[in-house]
């Protein structure tokens, strides 16, 4: 199952946002297939009874007291932006 | 009560499970300390956690938690223990970190039951499927550019709570029903406003259609509809579409729609087109959410009575049939406001007062019971003056016309107007005597067994003395001087 | 080269405090050495303006006698901390000109303890690479060369901040360790590497690679070093989730210099094939010495040793490709847009010209792996075999105290080796990935000299939050060793 296609790739690429020329599809799709094959080797281990290892931390989640203590800093969170205007963020119009 | 859509090939039956996302009252946002109001200038209400600049952590609220809790154990539902947050990946203008931290595979609340009150006065329950916390979106405005939509992110980060229902519900009226007594669940519990014009609960409805008894059919869900009348609309609407697709040979996809109101029809969203692959893996920047069955007993003390519970409480203790207790209970305002004017009153007088009179001003003037111009002690003071004789069952309808009109104390409405029962036997007999002497063929067709009459005289009599006559005392006085 | 260059931190610290020098000194002396150094692309940007300033501010601080654990002392940050005001890039083109508003914890701990900043180190884009190779700001050249003269790579990701200390730029500089991103380019550049265990250091306002893996820790020259930063930087953070509540004990006190009695576990599945001979005998040396120092050595198992880095490459990649999805040219960072371009285009013409090949690579893996029909086969998989790597350290630790291992296969290669398959350059990371996997504390320090000259680096892993032992074997070791050689040039 580790050997990609070049659809798949351009499935993959979209999922990712991320445009790949129709020409480099192919070198990419060898790539990752190399990729895929080495991680393949795990399908050889035996995981009979072990849980899923999300976290090392040995914690469970820490609860937060419900405090207003941020915000009103629309200047710092529109600092880095590309385009705002009336202090927002603008992108190409999107049609739903 | 069923439903069924007669298609040209025969009887069809629908099946719609709803998602509910219901705001969570918070001060702050589920994972970051800005504050979660409305209507401040755009981008204010954002931290830097909520537009996801780099290396930024998700932190999450206590009282979210609490609320998730709160409301699961309002719908009789299973707390989980221990739930997880995982990532719900996709990109959108308005989702700043390219994913929704949401729970899938281990949400908060796990299943519960909704009792439905349908208008027939009949009950039915709906189970809930699960009950899990995550991120609200923020709002992308598309038409204050031609070519630009604008990004707000004050939204982005609020806690929602999504409410998934089993595939139970049958028919549009009990969808209806449902968000109707889910929005009062939420508000008697103050974990949820419930306002669906404001946005601070949304509904998605899931609906297929199929011959009666048979397998599910394939579904589409219908987004973000805002209101319990559209959601009742869209269902009926989409439902009929999917049979005249089947039946013209068509096969339903799955897929995403959106209800126009003002068309009257569903259409598939054009963002939505794409396939989705949401990829959704346990968020590696929070660890599990665990609690003790001691912080759900700390919780559980401080639940208000709920809907149901009232409502058997006002049928028990008041004597309401269970439309009129449905009626009463279905917004908490509401049932304070006839607690109000209830008590130490006749239950059922107070509940035919509140629910014909009252409601049907209030919905005249389109106002809630929280702005009523007739507060709930002046209604109660008002039934005082009819059970204690001193004005008539009409006459005290004149009365709450005024107070309506004026929201004026019904004691002073009365002095003022001089609107006190005639109890005085020789102010009644004056007036009875009056009548008589001017009618005395009528007199005679009474005495010759024409016992209508009687109602006749009783009428004139009232309009004479302005209607303020005890009925009662007429007649009984009018009967004894004709027929003696 | 001054002097006051090549200090340690702890020398240094007892030089500002004797008024020996200045801070503004020290500093001034490690602005000229990383303007003399250039060539070697260490920092992606230089602020020594802002260092200076940090200087005066910390030479003012002490004298009212406010000291704090690196007062005055100059460092270089790996530019994946973001910087308030500073621009941070994560060396990708889709961050450049980013200005954080914005300290990360583990910066705002240093700065608050005295340390000055001279600049933001190179690295791998998003510390996605071994060898300092796919930097959008260019490659960071090794201050060792090769025996022919050729440029070495300085091992990645932290490869700007570990040349900056070996080449005697800055004392000592930050590093982050997802894979062995602190410890393989220690040992590639002959310095002291010390990845915490996972919670240790807050990585709030850290550009996240892999939450679940990314630790920051401390690059310098000597293991007390190691042991003076490390206290500098750590501590519980309420802003990130994952950081331990624990207090941050006096990490040099640790450095008894004895381990008699001590049981050092080493892994028989380490010895892989093809290992070359230098680093095997490296590793026996080790040994050797940690045996004369009283302690006893045990071999060990640890079975799951050869799935450590294809689990890696799973995990990485999939918690990397929604990490990164926030660099979406939207927000900050790069656009790329032409006119009548729909969100969509924009988001895939911004992310194919903002990431790198290598980055892009790992997002699409990523993706791939945790997509509808594959999560199980990979994604759920990899974290069931993380949980045999886990219980595997869980059951060593049993017996004995810390694990010695060699930190990398080879020593530093040259610049264009190991680029042409993505696979051959993943191999670098074979020693290091599994403690990070297993979320535990590795310290790489140089004990040896490869046949061509270059520097070679011992891994010893401890149990959680033991970075104590880890250290205090690390101090015998780094005395018995006594590894003094530097990079031609540098010897003075």
């Amino acid at each position: 199952m580790s050997s990609l296609d070049k659809e798949t790739v351009r499935k993959i690429a979209f999922l990712s946002r991320i445009e790949v020329a129709e020409d480099a599809l192919g070198e990419l799709a060898g790539d990752l297939t190399r990729i895929l094959d080495f991680i393949e080797e795990l399908q050889e281990v035996d995981v009979e009874g072990a849980a899923p290892l999300t976290s090392v931390a040995d914690l469970t989640l820490p609860l937060r007291k419900d405090e207003v203590t941020d915000g009103n800093i629309q200047q710092k969170v529109l600092a880095n932006a590309p385009l705002t205007d009336a202090g927002c963020f603008v992108v190409p119009k999107v049609v739903e | 009560m069923t439903y069924i859509i007669e298609g040209a090939t025969g009887p069809w039956e629908i099946v719609v499970g709803l998602e509910v996302h219901c705001q969570v009252i918070s001060k702050s946002k589920l994972f970051s300390g800005a504050s979660t109001t409305f209507g401040n200038d755009a981008n204010s209400n954002v931290s830097l956690v909520d537009a996801a600049m780099p290396g930024m952590l998700p932190v999450i609220n206590a009282e979210c938690v609490r609320q998730a809790v709160k409301t699961g154990l309002g719908l009789k539902a299973k707390i989980n223990l221990e739930s997880v947050f995982s990532r719900k990946n996709y990109f959108y203008a308005d989702l700043p970190q390219g994913y929704q931290i949401s729970q899938f595979d281990k949400p908060i609340v796990g299943e519960g039951t909704i009792i439905l009150d349908m208008p027939d006065g009949s009950t039915k329950a709906v189970g809930i499927e699960r009950l899990h916390l995550e991120q609200d979106a923020g709002k992308s405005m598309h038409d204050q550019d031609p070519k630009y939509s604008h990004i707000d992110l004050n939204r982005s980060g609020v806690a929602l709570m999504e409410i998934v229902s089993k595939p139970d519900i049958r028919t549009p009226e009990e969808a209806g029903a449902y968000l109707t007594k889910l929005r009062a669940i939420v508000r008697y519990l103050g974990t949820c406003d419930g306002n669906m014009n404001e946005g601070s609960m949304r509904c998605d409805a899931n609906v297929s259609v199929r011959r009666p008894g048979a397998e599910f059919g394939t579904r589409c869900e219908i987004k973000n509809v805002n209101s319990i009348r559209f959601v009742m609309q869209a269902i009926e609407i989409e439902a009929k579409r999917q049979v005249e697709l089947i039946e013209g040979g068509g096969e339903v996809v799955q897929q995403t729609r959106l209800y126009d109101p003002r068309a009257g029809e569903t259409r598939a969203m054009r963002s939505k087109e794409m396939a989705h692959d949401y990829r959704y893996f346990p968020d590696p920047d929070l660890l599990p959410l665990v609690f003790d069955q001691a912080f759900v007993s700390e919780i559980e003390k401080t639940l208000p009575e709920l809907p149901d519970e009232k409502k058997a409480r006002f049928m028990r203790e008041n004597g309401l049939s269970a439309y009129d207790a449905g009626v009463l209970v279905a917004d908490q305002e509401k049932s304070e406001y006839y607690e109000v004017v209830a008590k130490g009153r006749d239950g059922k007088l107070a509940a035919n007062w509140v629910i014909t009179n009252l409601f049907g001003a209030l919905n005249k003037a389109g106002v809630d019971v929280a702005e009523s111009p007739v507060s709930a002690e002046n209604l109660g003071k008002l039934l005082d003056l009819i059970l204690n004789d001193t004005i008539s069952g009409r006459i005290a309808k004149d009365v709450f016309e005024i107070m309506i009109e004026t929201g004026d104390d019904p004691d002073k409405i009365v002095a003022e107007k001089g609107l006190t029962q005639i109890t005085d036997t020789g102010a009644i007999e004056t007036a009875i005597d009056e009548v008589i002497a001017a009618n005395p063929d009528k007199v005679q067709e009474i005495r010759d067994g024409k016992d209508r009459m009687l109602g006749w005289f009783v009428g004139q009599v009232m309009k004479s003395t302005g209607g303020k006559a005890n009925p009662g005392m007429v007649n009984q006085m009018l009967r004894d001087k004709i027929l003696g | 080269m001054t002097d006051l260059t090549n200090l340690t931190l702890a020398a240094a610290r007892d030089g500002l405090a004797k008024g020996d020098y200045t801070s503004v000194e020290l500093t001034e002396a490690h602005i000229a050495a990383m303007a003399s150094q250039r060539d070697l692309n260490a920092f992606i940007t230089e602020t020594p303006e802002k260092a200076i300033e940090m200087a005066r501010a910390s030479d003012a601080k002490r004298a009212k006698g406010d000291v704090g654990k690196m007062e005055g002392l100059p460092i270089a940050v790996k530019d994946l901390f973001c910087t308030e005001g500073v621009q941070t890039t994560a060396a990708s083109h889709i961050l450049e000109g980013f200005i954080p508003q914005y300290e990360s914890t583990v910066t705002a701990n240093l700065f608050g303890n005295g340390a000055v900043m001279l600049g933001k180190s190179n690295l791998d884009e998003f510390a996605m690479g071994s060898a300092n190779v796919t930097s959008y700001f260019g490659n960071v050249i090794n201050p060792w060369k090769a025996a022919d003269g050729k440029n070495l790579v300085p091992g990645g990701s932290s490869g700007g901040s570990a040349a900056a200390v070996a080449g005697r730029m800055a004392l000592a500089a930050t590093g982050t360790d997802t894979g062995g991103s602190i410890r393989q380019p220690a040992a590639f550049c002959g310095i002291v590497g010390l990845k915490p265990t996972y919670g240790r250091c807050s990585r709030w306002g850290v550009v996240a690679f892999a939450s679940s893996l990314d630790q920051a820790g401390p690059m310098t020259r000597s293991v007390r070093d190691a042991a003076i930063m490390l206290g500098a930087m750590a501590g519980h953070d309420p802003k990130d989730s994952t950081s331990a509540p624990m207090a941050v004990p006096d990490f040099e006190a640790a450095l008894t210099g004895d381990i008699r009695g001590m049981k050092i576990g080493i892994p028989k599945e380490y010895r892989v094939d093809g290992m070359p001979d230098e680093i095997a005998r490296l590793w026996d040396d080790g040994v050797a010495m940690l045996r004369d120092a009283g302690a006893s050595v045990v071999d060990i198992s640890l079975p799951h040793t050869k799935y450590a880095l294809p689990t890696y490459y799973i995990v990485a990649p999939a918690e990397a490709s929604s990490n990164l999805a926030r660099y979406d040219g939207v927000r900050f960072g790069l656009r790329e847009v032409a006119e009548g371009d729909s969100l969509d285009d924009l988001y895939m013409k911004t992310r194919a010209a903002g990431f790198g090949k290598e980055v892009q690579r790992r997002i699409m893996i990523g993706t791939y792996v945790l997509s509808a029909g594959y999560y199980d086969a990979y994604y759920n998989k990899a974290l069931k075999v993380r949980r045999r790597i886990y219980e595997d350290f869980a059951n060593a630790f049993g017996t004995v105290d810390a694990v010695l291992t060699p930190t990398a296969p080879s020593a530093a290669f040259a610049i264009g080796e190991n680029q042409d398959d993505p696979v051959k350059m993943y191999l670098n990371d074979v020693f290091t990935v599994p403690a990070s996997l297993a979320g535990l504390p590795g310290m790489s320090l140089p004990t040896g000299l490869s046949a061509s000259g270059l520097p070679l680096g011992l891994q010893l892993i401890g149990k959680p939050f033991d970075e104590e032992t880890v250290l205090r074997v690390g101090g015998v070791l780094e005395s018995a060793a006594g590894f003094t050689a530097k990079p031609a040039g540098l010897e003075g």
